[in-house]
């Protein structure tokens, strides 16, 4: 059925977006009504409507593109459907209101290509985004799907294969940039006991909050992941495969499962692939929730059904991982981007990027940014170009401080880096790291210590709790960092944090307590006076210290701008406010939980903040 | 009746010891938690000690051993989310619901969690709620939220 | 045995490929262009976009743009389409039926020669944007 759907020609595509972003934007919804107005015009012949995973613009979600065209509409809602399909669809003109208007020209921009957010992006590991039905696997073989493989089982040895990935200087896109070829090599050299089984595992355990990368990956285009791990496979030798999925990605588990019980059943896994005499097939696993499976030992011991703590390397998984056999673990990204290399050849690759670190890197841009979504650039792109030309700067006329990346591991790289051109080793450099690809955009009204702390409670919450350094020293970090957000701070915590933070990244076990002390250790080298503030001052200068705060209401403001309007003490939830309309409020110093939604209500900025 | 439920679960997985989470997701997901009896049926069946099964069951952040309610509500507090005040965002519910994070209201129809990041950073801060996922939410859009879910 | 063999395989891509070359915005060897405004569908337009159609699943071809647009503007020569074979001028027919859009296919679109009973002259509006 779904053959003949691919095979019937449609003059037009609509190309709607159904991850996860869109679809809380109710993408489905828009979907269904576009389906049904194209009914009503007697149109469903002509036009066909296309759900494709994430687009990666996610900020003005749910998206359609046209095709041909690649005309861009979004922000659709139901009521812009039975306009949009008799305007564009019927009678052939485009709907300029639908469209992207950047904020600076407010000149609505048809194109997709034409859109800065799109256009300074290289497409290898999303190249498929929007492009394709990822439930259809005729879709994904279509746009070149599982050629690289036929050309890897048909006409490469294991040598070759290894020898290509190398030449590409691709590294490992889950955080730390091991390279790609050098751990296929060791996984092949490692000598496996008893019948030589080795093992691939494809580690979609994104755990880093902030990233999303590989999820968007799993749900646009899950064959490309698919079909890098059976490369992989016939480049190490293994002939059974898993993927780990984090617990919180449904959508993308249902995916995959569709996409690998489809390549079964056309023979693309399983028995004699292809009839070159090569077995590998794949079965998922789903993660349940802990952030230490991240780390690739702890992962293995998950999937093994015990419980995910990490255990000292080494040995490494490459010469003894699952059920004790050699295991090659790559991230998603990394596994989407062996069909493409091997495809157009490691130099292509190479070719791309800097010095050490080669090809393009998946960023999610998330935060206090005007674009957010994902984009895949070129190794060596500056932050510069990430924060305002892709992603349009930050929103309110508000200035930009700092950018975190790296997850939990990271660190925060400050406005005055903002020429540094990105790669594996200027990160490190900076104090911070690739990690996932997490860019958490912060602004003036973030505070530091604030994330600084955010992260301790993250790293403390998903300590496993198996060696000391990281169960108790990152507690002891949290509880000084919680001192200093609550004004209780003194000049010598900061040099205790500063003694702390080398001891435990000396001592823990594994890569979750080694980075724990990043965030603290690169505000603190950044943003000392943030810190000094709250210690010396008692006050939070971005406001976001809650106890540092202190809500009042400009009664002429709000009497003269308002008129009393009310707002503020009918969303008040600890009847802090008092005063009726056409009154001046005023708020209860004793009651007030400073929970600021009075301040995000008033619509005259007469609640202020100190 | 909980047998049958336990005993098709296990069926899935053909009694296969080392499929023990996803044993315990599939019975986490059918009866909204882990009830003590059921561990016991599966301790008894794949031959795991009970004492292993608590282990994983305390471990990992997508079980409860106790029951949770109709519509389980997931705070995101990742990264984005909280730069983008999430955290303002699970105390609105903690007030209007009554009840702390981890908790689940007296009449059963809310529970209420933080989670770490569910990968939607681009609509921060982010709610699910059940299988939905709500973005941008405000303090002010929360009681809405709940009052369309409760009836 | 295997399931599929690797001929197997490129067959079903290439088939695959057809369905889906409009979403690639790669070069046409023509664009075709059903002016489709009100007066249009009324003069019944829809008919010669349905011929089209299957003219181009018929023959299996992948590198023809059907496409729509407005009203063009000569609502008393409805239907009608423009013809744009790649580097040459656009040429407008006018009046256009079934058999005739048949016709126009066959000589213009494939074989490259212009049928001048049926056409009104060459250029167009803009129709790019």
């Amino acid at each position: 059925m779904a053959e003949k759907e691919t095979q019937k020609t449609y003059r037009m595509h609509l190309m709607i977006c159904a991850g996860t972003g869109c679809v809380s934007n109710h993408s489905y919804e828009v979907k269904e009504a576009l389906e049904k107005e194209l009914r009503k015009h007697g149109l469903e012949n002509e036009v066909v409507v296309v759900p494709t995973g994430c687009n990666g613009f996610c900020e003005r979600g749910p998206i359609l593109v046209v095709q041909p065209g690649n005309i861009f509409y979004q922000q659709l809602s139901v009521k812009d459907v039975p306009h949009l399909v008799e305007e564009h669809f019927l009678k052939g003109r485009p709907v300029a209101k639908l469209m992207y208007s950047p904020p600076e020209t407010k000149q609505p921009v048809p194109v997709l290509n034409d859109i800065p957010f799109f256009n300074k992006q290289v497409l290898i590991a999303l190249r498929n985004r929007g492009l394709i039905d990822p439930e259809k696997i005729e879709e994904s073989i279509a746009h070149d799907g599982y050629k690289a493989m036929v050309k890897a089982l048909s006409e490469m040895k294991p040598e070759k294969i290894i020898a290509e990935i190398t030449l590409s200087g691709l590294r490992g896109r889950g955080g730390a940039g091991f390279p790609t070829g050098l751990k296929w090599q060791l996984v092949r050299n490692a000598m496996s006991t008893n019948g030589g089984q080795k093992y691939i595992v494809c580690n979609g355990d994104e755990g880093d909050p902030g990233a999303f990368m590989d999820r968007s990956i799993l749900e646009a285009d899950p064959h490309s992941v698919i079909e890098g791990m059976v490369i992989g496979a016939k480049a190490i030798g293994a002939t059974a495969g898993f993927i780990y999925v984090r617990n919180e990605y449904p959508l993308a588990v249902e995916r995959l499962s569709i996409a690998l019980k489809q390549a079964r059943d056309y023979g693309l896994l399983g028995q004699d692939i292809l009839g070159t005499g090569f077995d590998f097939d794949i079965q998922i696993k789903r993660g349940a929730g802990a952030f230490v499976c991240g780390e690739e030992t702890a992962l293995i011991a998950s999937i093994e059904g015990r419980l995910g703590e990490p255990r000292p390397r080494p040995p490494y998984p490459a010469q003894s991982g699952l059920w004790g056999k050699p295991t090659c673990i790559n991230n998603v990204e990394t596994w989407a981007n062996v069909p493409t290399i091997i495809n157009r050849g490691a130099k292509w690759y190479a070719g791309i990027g800097t010095k050490t670190s080669k090809g393009t890197k998946v960023f999610s841009l998330v935060g206090k940014i005007n674009n957010t979504g994902l984009v895949e650039v070129p190794m060596g792109i500056t932050l510069r170009e990430i924060i305002y030309d892709i992603g349009g700067g930050i929103p309110g006329g508000k200035a930009f401080k700092a950018v975190q990346t790296g997850g939990p591991s990271g660190g925060c790289i400050p406005k005055e880096k903002i020429d540094l051109p990105i790669d594996y080793e200027s990160l490190s450099e900076a104090g911070s790291m690739m990690g996932s690809g997490g860019m958490v955009i912060m602004d003036e009204d973030t505070c530091m210590v604030d994330v600084a702390r955010y992260f301790l409670t993250f790293t403390q919450d998903e300590s496993c709790g198996k060696c000391t350094p990281c169960r108790e020293g990152t507690k002891a970090m949290l509880e000084i960092l919680t001192k200093i957000t609550e004004g209780k701070g003194t000049p010598e915590d900061l040099t205790l944090l500063e003694d702390l933070a080398p001891a435990i990244k000396d001592t823990a076990l594994c890569g979750l307590g080694k980075t724990a002390p990043n965030p603290v250790l690169t505000t603190l080298r950044y943003f000392r006076n943030e810190y000094e503030t709250h210690i010396q001052n008692k006050k939070c200068p971005a406001h976001v210290c809650r106890p540092l705060n202190v809500y009042t209401i400009d009664p002429g403001l709000c009497l003269s701008q308002g008129h009393g309007c009310d707002v503020c003490r009918r969303n008040c939830s600890s009847e802090a406010i008092a005063g009726q309309k056409n009154e001046a409020h005023a708020i209860f110093q004793d009651k007030c939980i400073k929970c600021g939604v009075c301040y995000d209500v008033c619509a005259f900025g007469a609640v202020k903040v100190d | 009746m909980n047998e049958q439920r336990v005993s098709e679960i296990l069926t899935r997985y053909q009694g296969d010891s080392s499929s023990i989470i996803a044993i315990l997701q599939d019975i986490q997901e059918d009866f909204s938690y882990l009830p003590p009896p059921v561990l016991k049926i599966i301790s008894h069946e794949l031959g795991i000690p009970l004492s292993r099964i608590l282990s994983l069951a305390t471990f990992y952040k997508a079980f409860s051993l106790k029951p949770k309610g109709k519509h389980r509500i997931h705070v995101c507090l990742g990264t984005a989310c909280h730069v983008r005040g999430a955290q303002r965002i699970i105390e609105k519910f903690e007030r209007d619901l009554g009840i702390k994070s981890g908790e689940t209201s007296a009449d059963r129809e809310f529970s209420l969690d933080a989670v770490r990041c569910i990968g939607c950073c681009g609509l921060a801060p982010v709610v699910m709620i059940g299988e939905d996922v709500h973005g941008k939410v405000t303090q002010t859009k929360i009681p809405g939220l709940l009052k369309k879910y409760k009836k | 045995m295997p399931k599929l063999t690797i001929q197997d395989l490129e067959k079903i891509r290439e088939q695959a490929r057809r369905g889906l070359v409009i979403r690639e915005g790669g070069a046409f060897k023509a664009k075709i262009n059903v002016h489709m405004g009100t007066c249009g569908i009324a003069a019944g337009a829809r008919t010669i976009m349905t011929a089209l159609m299957k003219e181009v699943e018929r023959r299996d071809l992948h590198d023809i743009l059907l496409t729509n647009s407005g009203c063009a503007g000569l609502c008393s020569q409805e239907p009608m389409v423009t013809v744009e074979l790649a580097g040459r001028a656009p040429v407008k027919y006018v009046n256009l039926t079934e058999t005739k859009i048949q016709e126009i296919f066959e000589k213009h679109v494939l074989g490259g020669t212009i049928v001048k009973d049926y056409a009104l002259g060459i250029g167009s509006e803009k129709t790019d944007y």
